[in-house]
């Protein structure tokens, strides 16, 4: 009776952590990138510039006030 | 699972969430920053053809000094790389969150476990960050304080995702202690007290002048719609690809026990 009702194999029960030394480069290497990504869409060329110049400021301007970053 | 399994679907997830932020942000928020540049044109027009040289130093551009691009690719080209690398980047860090989270918050599932990552994440990186901070249309903002409110902005979401990543940890272990109800109201208890003192510590920015109301509210609504698109396509993918990868993984377990029994 039971076996029939648990025919359903669903992964609802809680998974195995991922050890955390297998996860921290991947976490770092990752985290920075995705940061890196984030500096550059979002602040960029406004109160810092690398490089120097508006091209990416102008590029992603109207992502940069829709996103809610501080724009000028 | 591994670390890889979780960073693929959730750069996968981001860049579909990406897509869907441009649509949103170019059908609902555009006409929006149209409006305002064109109220911001309307209104130099006044008082800076005296003041040339003061206005290229400002370094304040909208293709009319410095590099320049065209309004068509600002709002097409440009607002699709800045959404879908802010979509993948952001993919990519809530997933491996997600993964760090994965069976070490009491029993809760990995679906569960990552819609409460995505949820928490969302309020903290994007809605309370916009109450302090909110988005501001071009023409909205002084170009000299810009590096005061980049500064700002950026400590502000800082406190927010500390206060946060902490409120959650104090949660998990105080369910453990004094139960489920007690500990998780505590924990959000907590991250709202801290994020109403350091609303009321960090400075009011105004910076809005004579700028209509009305434009101001409608270009405000229009981004916090796209940031919730932004979250929200992210966090329903994430839950569902990794939903499946743990049936699968799941199932897999079982197939291994009932050979094992055999």
């Amino acid at each position: 009776m039971s076996q029939t009702a648990a025919a359903p194999v669903t992964g609802a029960t809680a998974p195995t952590p991922i050890p955390l030394r297998e996860l921290a480069p991947w976490a770092i290497f990752f985290g920075l990138l995705g940061l890196l990504v984030i500096f550059f869409v979002s602040a960029d060329q406004g109160a810092i510039s690398i490089p120097s110049g508006t091209a990416i400021h102008e590029w992603v301007h109207d992502g940069r006030h829709l996103l809610g970053y501080p724009c000028h | 699972m591994t670390a890889r399994a979780f960073l693929v679907r959730g750069l996968l997830a981001g860049l579909l969430a990406g897509f869907a932020t441009f649509f949103v942000a170019h059908q609902v928020g555009e006409p929006h920053v149209e409006t305002a540049i064109a109220l911001e044109e309307a209104g130099s027009s006044d008082h800076t053809h005296a003041a040339d040289a003061d206005e290229s130093s400002t370094g304040h551009t909208h293709a009319e000094d410095g590099t320049v691009v065209s309004r068509f690719d600002q709002r097409t080209w440009g607002l699709l790389t800045g959404s879908v690398a802010i979509g993948v980047a952001l993919g990519g860090i809530v997933a491996l969150v997600a993964a760090g989270v994965a069976g070490r918050i009491r029993s809760l599932s990995l679906r569960q476990s990552t819609a409460v990552v995505a949820t928490i994440g969302f309020v903290a990186v994007a809605l309370v960050p916009f109450l302090k901070y909110p988005a501001t249309p071009p023409a909205v903002g002084n170009a000299d304080t810009i590096g005061a409110r980049t500064g700002e902005y950026f400590g502000f979401l800082l406190v927010s995702v500390v206060a946060a990543v902490l409120a959650t940890a104090l949660a998990v272990r105080l369910v453990r202690q004094v139960g489920a109800y007690a500990g998780v109201v505590i924990g959000i208890a907590t991250y709202l007290v801290v994020m109403v003192v350091a609303g009321q510590v960090f400075p009011t920015v105004n910076e809005i002048g004579d700028f209509p109301a009305d434009v101001l509210w409608y270009f405000r609504r229009a981004s916090i719609i796209t940031l919730a698109t932004m979250w929200g396509v992210l966090g329903v993918l994430l839950v569902g690809f990794l939903g499946r990868l743990a049936d699968q993984e799941t199932a897999t377990a079982r197939r291994r026990e009932l050979a094992a029994s055999l």
